[in-house]
């Protein structure tokens, strides 16, 4: 006889500071943890990238190769690897343990804003400035990108992978996702510039943050608003959104310095911090 | 200066080595491998053995030597604390490895067999060489006895030789014919006496005119082994010491039988350079014994050596021998042949004869300088031709060169062409490409070509006789006969002669003019009297027919230039691509619509583009994805390809407007669905209708509609007769003022500019239209600002959904091809018709047509004149606006009622319907007072 499965426990919304690191980078551009989220990664303002434990607060490695500051950075499904995109319109792609470039994709015409590994870690997909998002082959040598999609009018401000899906959001306003397997471009509009996209973890909604300081919820394959959240402050800067793990709250950061989260169905403010 | 100093320093620079690869970008500086480390090693990967490679050697070990960590030390080291070391005598071997001493070593230890005893067969070359020793030797004929103890021997070359039919004291080569005499005496026979000095005897050799059988061959000379033997002596050079033979017994010492009587027969041979050949002097006479100082005759006391033979004074003479004292074995040159011999032998042509002496080498002579004034142009005579006049001439020049041309069964050898040249002195034909595609005809169709060349030939001779006596009677002629003659000659050639540019009289503009008139006439097909009438009237008729003449001459000449050119050129077979530029098939619509629609918060539909992507192959490869489109080759979007300034480019594509009509029908969202092409084009407004909640877009294409079928009235009646007369018109919209601001505003620069540059064929339709279409992608942007009247919108929607739900049971089925013919009136401009043109309007035109009888001339002009009416009109209606809102709402229940009695009954429905539009003359009224004038 087998008992029903317990009810998963309602997600707790991060109350508590945990760690705090002293990264000593100067401006931290952006931090990523690793695919399991035993490691981080912070994108430093001084031309490097630091690997750390962010559970014992220990640097684990410094990365030096980029020629100016460090936007965006990604972590490989199996941690061998770490992709990293610049102001220095280069997209590098690290060897963690020898800490070496491995490859350096340069073809971006401004700098990169965020980086992407594909899910099997052979594709890096990179969006930068210059409204392109290139798609970088790491098994070759090709030096030139796979793909590039060039279809936005203004800077690439997010990328984000799926299985089969890319998913761009761009300063035109607008959220594109490239559909590999059906073989289309679905672009939805959302009238303010996009700084951060993400998809759900049930991968049928997509989460967009503009810069009139709201963050949509659209159905993946309507494009219809399925919940629109406010109350942060997001009017000028790249400021990146979430979805939790379980898909229950949405969190948001915001220019006062916190970052909010959102219950995902009813839209309200739950938290800040 | 100091910059060449510098130049010329680097170049007297020598290097060594390769250099060193620049380092690359992000590498870093190798720190060098320390010494212990450091290991050669071969390409393969193997350690690299050094010294003694060949023989194994040693591996690169501590330091790259053979040395151990703990150092050096000499196996015979023996400390001295305890016992002295003995004192060892080293041999090589003692430094040698194993493997030297090994069979294959330097110095192998097992018993071999040596040199010597290798052979089998006796070596009479070396023999012969040992004998020469055994003379030169101080003790002559010593060595004679090595040879009755050593083993003789045979060597692989020498055995293979014998096998291939040498035989000893021949020489080695091709069998020669030459005189046997040279050959070596046969050794059996014994010459006794004395021997002819060499060099008299072989002169006399060839002068002897010796019996020589043809067939005859003879193996080559011998080569004389070289004497190396080494100077064991301290004698001079060239000092022989004293011949025992000639000391003993003189001159006739050379009689003499030798001890050794086989031997001296051959040194005899062998030395004879060496032997001297004066020997007159009784006595002991040679070198070593000088002259007395008393005796006088002096000159005959050397027999051998003079002084004067000896060079007292280094200089440049040459030595006799040309061998500079170069002592190798003297070279057997090889002695001039008589010219005989360098006979040519073959056949001879008659009338030539072999040179007696070689012909001198040709004389160069530099080319003459050229005088100052010479230009390198060459004129060309004319060339005579075999006509009949010339026939003469031809002739005599032939006769002044002496060239006669003469039967060809006679020729003189300087008419045999270089075949029968070949025959004559029977050499084999070269090989090599035919000289002519005539080669390969048969002789059959040469024989025709030639009958075709002859023919053409005569009729241009005839041409030019009558041409000839057409000039010769010119004055004669009648210009009538003339321009006949050369229309004729002219042809239907004349198609493009003066066409365009080519201007034979640019000088006089009248003539000019005269001649384009002339010559337009003349394509035509104009005869002469009507020709005439072209010319000045002033001019006299000799004038007259000389200016014609004239023209025609210009015609012909602009004609066959032109043609002579045509033929040379070929059409392109595709047009450049000059003014088109790839241009995405689908774009993303213009964000005006979204705008209003984000602000609703309208997602969805209304702010999504779908398009076609094609991602790359590798791309689908590395996401584990299958190949959308695998026979595509598109990556990315897809391209079209479009008309640089096309009016397309700028117009973004309007959004698929929601035909409000067809809004709640799904009977004929099915029959569109079958229709649909993949593509969603602005005539798509299928899946638009499912969402009936978002009300919005309804709202915006309704507006939009509306403000089309406002500004357009007439277009719709003029293009498809009288198409939706009946039709109610739709409510009158609130925005009207916009209307009227668009008539002010003004579209975009590119635009215009891609209206005026792309297209000048079009500027005869009328410009009333183009105004109007003009007109229309502005409205369309305009309209989408209309958002405050959302509720007006929501109830003329209803209204009309309910206006098409009444008369779609007869219009369902005919929808579809109803569609189709909107399709093809989508070339007349950009925008979409309005809305009416719809199911209703087909239904119409299926119920009565008889009411419908084409477009005439007049209804034309008659609707240019309402079409002002109307603007004027609209201005009216503008100031009705208000009135009309109120009316609206209320007339809503109304209207319903009246567009169901129109579907019902056609004529009688625009009566009603004008009884409640009151407020405003509607295109639909217009077109019924239209239709009622046409009556």
């Amino acid at each position: 006889m087998a008992f029903p499965k317990p009810r998963p426990a309602r997600a707790e919304l991060p109350r508590q500071r945990v760690q705090s690191l002293q990264c000593g980078q100067g401006a931290v551009r952006a931090a990523r943890f690793n695919a399991d989220g035993n490691y981080c990664l912070t994108c430093g303002s001084d031309k490097t990238l630091k690997l750390w434990n962010p559970h014992k607060g220990t640097a684990l490695r410094t990365y030096q190769g980029h020629g100016y500051e460090v936007l965006d950075a990604a972590g490989s499904f199996d941690n061998s690897q770490i992709c990293s995109g610049g102001a220095d319109k280069a997209v590098a792609l690290w060897d963690v343990t020898t800490g070496q470039v491995v490859r350096k994709y340069r073809g971006h015409a401004g700098k990169v804003n965020c980086v992407q590994f594909n899910e099997e870690s052979t594709i890096i997909v990179s969006g930068s400035i210059d409204s392109s998002v290139r798609c970088w082959d790491c098994r070759s040598r090709r030096p030139d990108p796979v793909q590039v999609l060039d279809e936005a009018k203004d800077g690439i401000s997010s990328v984000k992978l799926s299985a089969h899906e890319i998913l761009t959001g761009s300063v035109d306003g607008r959220v594109r996702r490239y559909d590999l397997r059906a073989g289309q471009l679905c672009s939805d509009y959302l009238g303010s510039p996009v700084t951060s996209v993400c998809f759900s973890k049930d991968g049928q909604c997509v989460l967009a943050a503009s810069l009139d300081s709201t963050l949509r919820l659209l159905d993946k394959d309507t494009g219809e608003l399925l919940g629109e959240y406010t109350g942060h402050r997001s009017t000028t800067y790249r400021l990146d959104c979430v979805l939790n793990e379980l898909d229950t709250h949405v969190g948001c950061a915001s220019e006062d310095g916190r970052v909010y989260f959102w219950d995902l169905l009813e839209c309200r403010r739950r938290h800040k911090e | 200066m100091a910059a060449e100093s510098s130049d010329s320093e680097e170049e007297d620079l020598v290097s060594y080595g390769s250099a060193l690869q620049p380092l690359q970008e992000g590498e870093r500086i190798k720190k060098p491998v320390p010494l212990q480390e450091q290991t050669v090693k071969d390409a393969k990967g193997r350690y690299q053995r050094f010294h003694g490679a060949f023989t194994g050697g040693f591996s690169a070990g501590y330091f790259n030597t053979v040395g151990t960590k703990e150092g050096w030390t000499p196996s015979a080291f023996v400390s001295s604390r305890q016992k002295r070391a003995g004192k060892t005598v080293l041999g090589p071997e003692d430094f040698m490895d194993e493997e030297d001493l090994s069979e294959f070593g330097i110095a192998p230890k097992d018993i071999t067999t040596t040199d010597d005893f290798a052979s089998k067969a006796k070596d009479r070359i070396k023999e012969k060489a040992r004998q020469i020793a055994g003379v030169v030797a101080p003790i002559p004929g010593t060595t004679a006895f090595d040879d009755l103890i050593g083993p003789s021997k045979i060597t692989v070359g020498v055995e293979l030789l014998r096998k291939m039919g040498w035989k000893e004291g021949q020489g080695i080569g091709p069998r020669v014919k030459r005189k046997p005499r040279r050959q070596q005496p046969d050794p059996t026979v014994k010459i006794y006496g004395c021997a002819l000095p060499p060099g008299l005897s072989e002169g006399s050799e060839d002068e002897e005119d010796e019996y020589q059988p043809e067939n005859v061959t003879f193996a080559p000379k011998d080569v004389m082994p070289v004497d190396l033997t080494p100077k064991e002596n301290v004698h001079g050079l060239g000092y022989k010491g004293l011949d025992p033979s000639q000391a003993l017994f003189g001159a006739s010492g050379r009689e003499h039988l030798n001890l050794f009587t086989g031997g001296s027969e051959e040194t005899s041979n062998l030395l004879g350079d060496l032997r001297h050949s004066k020997g007159r002097k009784l006595g002991i006479t040679g070198q070593a014994f000088g002259v007395g100082a008393l005796e006088e005759e002096d000159d005959d006391i050397y027999a051998t050596d003079t002084l004067s033979k000896y060079d007292t004074v280094l200089k440049d003479e040459e030595p006799g021998d040309g061998l500079y004292g170069w002592t190798a074995p003297k070279q057997y040159k090889s002695k001039k042949r008589p010219e005989r011999e360098f006979k040519y032998i073959g056949k001879v042509l008659p009338g030539f004869s072999l040179a007696s002496k070689p012909s001198a080498p040709i004389k160069i002579y530099p080319p003459p300088s050229l005088p100052r004034n010479y230009r390198p142009v060459h004129y060309f005579r004319p060339v005579i031709t075999a006509g009949n006049e010339s026939c003469h001439l031809q002739k005599a020049l032939e006769e002044s060169t002496g060239k006669l041309e003469s039967d060809p069964t006679q020729q003189g050898r300087h008419a045999l062409n270089a075949a029968q040249r070949r025959e004559q002195l029977g050499e084999t034909e070269l090989k090599g490409p035919a000289p002519s595609v005539l080669e390969y005809l048969s002789e059959k169709d040469r024989e025709r070509l030639k009958e075709v060349k002859q023919a053409s030939e005569q009729q241009m001779k005839a041409k030019i006789v009558s041409q000839q006596s057409a000039n010769s009677r010119f004055q004669v002629a009648s210009p009538e006969e003339a321009a006949h003659k050369w229309q004729m000659l002219l042809g239907g050639q004349l198609a493009n002669a003066g066409s365009s540019d080519f201007k034979p009289f640019a000088k006089n503009p009248e003539k000019q003019k005269r001649y384009e008139n002339f010559v337009k006439s003349l394509k035509q097909g104009e005869k002469g009297e009507r020709l005439e009438r072209f010319f000045d009237q002033n001019m006299t008729e000799w004038e007259r027919g000389r200016e014609q003449e004239e023209f025609f001459r210009a015609a012909m000449f602009y004609r066959s230039s032109n043609s002579t050119l045509a033929s040379r050129f070929t059409r392109a077979k595709y047009e450049d691509d000059v003014d088109k530029v790839e241009v995405p098939r689908d774009q993303e619509n213009d964000i005006d619509d979204k705008e209003t629609a984000v602000k609703m918060k309208m997602f969805g539909k209304l702010t999504r583009d779908n398009f076609e992507w094609h991602p790359d192959k590798l791309l689908c490869k590395r996401f584990n994805v299958r190949d959308p489109y695998p026979d595509s080759s598109i990556v990315g979007l897809p391209k079209v390809k479009r008309d640089k300034y096309s009016v397309f480019n700028f117009l973004t594509v309007p959004e698929p407007t929601t035909s409000v009509t067809q809004a709640t029908n799904e009977k004929i969202q099915e029959s569109n669905s079958l229709t649909k092409p993949k593509k969603s084009s602005r005539w798509d407004v299928s899946d638009k209708e499912k969402e009936k909640k978002d009300s919005i877009s309804e709202f915006i294409s309704l507006a939009r509609s509306k403000a089309d079928v406002q500004q357009q009235p007439p277009v719709p009646a003029k293009e498809e007769c009288g198409a939706g007369t009946t039709e109610t018109p739709p409510t009158v919209v609130a925005d009207e003022d916009k209307n009227q601001e668009e008539e002010s505003g003004r579209p975009p620069m590119d635009l215009f500019k891609a209206i005026f540059v792309s297209s000048s064929d079009e500027k005869s339709s009328s410009s009333e239209e183009e105004s109007d279409e003009e007109q229309q992608p502005t409205t369309s942007e305009r309209q989408s600002e209309t958002t405050k009247q959302v509720d007006i919108a929501d109830c003329s929607s209803s209204n009309l959904q309910e206006n098409v739900t009444a008369s779609t049971d007869s219009g369902i089925s005919s929808l579809p091809t109803s569609k189709q013919e909107l399709d093809a009136t989508e070339e007349f401009g950009p925008k979409l018709p309005p809305a009416f043109s719809s199911g209703t309007t087909w239904q119409q035109q299926t119920e009565v047509p008889a009411t419908f009888p084409g477009p005439s001339r007049k209804e034309k002009h008659r609707k240019t004149r309402e079409r002002h009416k109307t603007k004027k009109e609209r201005k009216r209606k503008k100031e009705k606006k208000k009135k009309h809102k109120k009316q609206k709402n209320k007339g809503k229940h109304k209207n319903k009622k009246a567009e169901k009695d129109s579907s019902s009954d056609t004529t009688d429905s625009s009566d009603s319907l004008s009884d409640m539009d009151t407020t405003g003359l509607s295109p639909k009224e217009l077109l019924r007072r239209l239709k009622q004038l046409q009556y």
